[in-house]
């Protein structure tokens, strides 16, 4: 990318007429992006404008341009909301949990994977775990309900024939928050798992052999030869794990959230969705999102630096 | 990437330790219930979906249906409202896919030259968008009260039809293919466009497939801007008829679609079950074949651009 630049160095002088013969020679080129760079700005960049919205009380017959700046008075309503710190207090415990369970399902699915030695048998299961991330969560939502019922449901049934008392998995406030984090796995981890075996498959041979003569058994092996191997790729899905701690899962949680467990499951993007397109609270909701937004570029571009610092390689 | 892919290769016998039988039987014990774990869901949906009503609300592991009964999918057929579903998502899906790929390759093309003018420009106005969106109320104002695409598919499909990603990837193969051909096709007279149609695309139907198949899969499963934009429902998409289908009560969902007017709530059962097999179903018989080519393309697109 940076070099693209390049050729237009070496005629200083003639900048000018070099740029307007580039861009004659890229007549064609630069009509075909029209289109794109369109799209672009106006359903990317567009919506930034909508962004002043949080600094303004939304009155529809003025529109977005007319509507009277307040300042800070949408933030303040935010920040001394009941609801709000509920809702960010859950999405922060939900992110978290998610985080420190679903983060590392992957990683390790991938080196037990690494270590079977039948292929045949190993791409069926790889298969067989890849296909969740194919189905969308109004469907996984179905399945579950049917799963996790307390009537009818086999994981109940289950329960209940060692001993314990049905559990209603996603209609108790106790169990809510686990049920995500669980059936989350459920849903990623084998897609999670081909970046890190494609990491794996890369990882030089001969530094297998090399350990095994220095006596190494496998635990240590995975240790000292196979995880610093795969580090570079973990460090990259850790940064991009961290950016989208407060913003993702919203899927999972827009369909498996009921009446039931808003005071535990109720998140950030949830409660933006209800205040702004149910409630239509245009200006509050924005507020809120923008918030989040803010948060979630802050997370990721410190975590690429604190990457940087300490592993010297970052998304950037 | 066909190395990556393969199998390790069989390590030397002599360093095997003695313990490796029993390790492997370990894993291969884990693995086989963890097989498990990912299919049983869909198991006890599908027999679910065929079991007769009156045992369908039975609990416990369902391996067989223990009276078998179409009534579901009886319903289900007759029901006007999963057609149109149906056909509202694949009129969707085929627009959404013409859209995605005619601007990631307008996109990609032009910036895979490395001597377009402005060209760091406009691959920052792209990937800018990765890392700072306005969001969700913004974007539906915009496309709702400013734009008043309210029940039009576009909707739907333009705010979201150009992926950052896809672009990147697909400019990314275009930089690998032979200078020599296109020059040749331009000595020959095309211009861009001709050789873009003639030379390039020709030469790039793996990365174009790879795309393809990951547009078609993300329409196929969105419901959330229909949800959004779409009030007619009428208009609704397969995904948001079966999200009204599967997670409104039974109160709601008698007022909501005919099909179960007159249906107690065990039925309710079956009819929910039915309707997760018959939105499954084509994903479930297409994965197979396909499988390897998302995951390909998954690491494709997980290298740097």
């Amino acid at each position: 990318m940076k070099t693209a630049s390049g050729s237009i160095q070496i005629h200083t002088g003639n900048r000018r007429r070099h740029f307007a013969a580039s861009v004659r020679k890229h007549k064609l080129h630069l009509l075909m992006l029209v289109p794109v760079m369109a799209q672009f700005l106006l359903f990317k960049y567009g919506p930034l404008y909508g962004v002043t919205l949080a600094f303004k009380e939304f009155q529809i017959l003025k529109g977005i341009t007319g509507s009277p700046w307040v300042g800070m008075a949408n933030f303040q309503r935010l920040f001394t909301s009941y609801d709000f710190k509920n809702v960010f207090t859950n999405t922060v415990t939900i992110a978290f949990f998610k985080f420190v369970f679903g983060f590392p399902a992957p990683i390790i699915l991938a080196l037990f994977l690494n270590e079977l030695r039948f292929p045949r048998f190993k791409r069926i299961t790889q298969s067989i775990s890849y296909l969740p991330h194919f189905i969308s969560w109004v469907i996984l939502t179905g399945i579950f309900m049917e799963l996790l019922s307390p009537s009818r449901g086999p994981v109940n049934a289950l329960i209940r024939l060692l001993g314990g008392e049905p559990i209603f998995f996603l209609g108790s406030p106790r169990y809510f928050r686990s049920t995500l984090v669980v059936t989350g796995i459920w849903q990623g981890v084998g897609w999670g798992s081909i970046i890190y075996l494609a990491a794996l498959g890369g990882v030089n041979e001969e530094l297998y052999d090399a350990a095994r003569v220095d006596g190494c058994g496998r635990w240590r092996r995975i240790w000292h030869v196979t995880l610093p191997g795969i580090l570079p790729t973990v460090t990259i899905m850790l940064i991009l794990a961290v950016g989208s701690l407060v913003d993702d899962n919203f899927d999972q949680i827009f369909n498996m959230l009921n009446p039931a467990v808003y005071s535990v499951g109720d998140v950030l993007g949830t409660y933006i969705y209800r205040q702004g397109v149910i409630n239509m609270d245009y200006s509050y909701s924005t507020a809120a999102e923008l918030f989040r937004n803010l948060i979630s570029l802050v997370l990721v571009v410190s975590a690429n630096f604190v990457s940087k610092r300490v592993n010297e390689y970052g998304l950037w | 990437m066909k190395e990556r892919n393969s199998a390790p290769k069989p390590r030397n016998r002599i360093y095997e330790s003695r313990g490796e039988p029993f390790f492997q039987a370990i894993l291969v014990v884990i693995f086989a219930l963890l097989s498990i774990t990912f299919l049983y869901p869909y198991w006890h949906v599908a027999v679910t979906s065929f079991t007769s009503p009156d045992y369908a609300s039975a609990s416990g592991f369902k391996l067989w249906p223990r009276a078998w009964s179409w009534d579901a999918y009886k319903h289900m057929f007759s029901a006007h409202f999963l057609w149109s579903g149906y056909l509202n998502t694949i009129k969707v899906v085929l627009l959404g896919w013409s859209c995605s790929l005619t601007g990631v390759v307008l996109g990609a093309y032009p910036l895979s030259k490395r001597d377009l003018p402005l060209r760091s420009l406009f691959t920052t106005i792209i990937l800018v968008t990765m890392f700072i969106s306005g969001g969700m109320i913004p974007t539906y104002l915009l496309v709702n009260n400013t734009l008043h695409m309210r029940n039009s598919y576009f909707a739907i499909i333009l705010p979201h039809c150009i992926s950052v990603t896809h672009v990147i990837i697909a400019r990314n193969y275009f930089m690998t293919l032979p200078e020599g051909l296109e020059e040749a096709a331009i000595i020959d007279g095309a211009n861009s466009l001709q050789v873009l149609m003639r030379v390039v695309l020709p030469l790039s139907t793996p990365i174009l497939a790879t795309i393809s198949l990951w547009v078609i899969v993300s329409n196929w499963n969105a419901y959330f801007n229909c949800l959004l934009y779409i009030t007619d429902s009428s208009k609704y998409v397969l995904q948001v008829v079966l999200r009204r289908i599967i997670l409104t009560d039974s109160k709601e969902m008698t007022a909501a679609s005919e099909a179960v007017a007159n249906s107690t709530d065990t039925d309710i059962v079956t009819l929910r079950a039915a309707s997760i097999m018959l939105a499954t179903v084509p994903i479930i018989c297409v994965y197979p074949f396909l499988q390897k080519y998302f995951v390909k393309g998954m690491l494709i697109g997980s290298l740097k651009g």
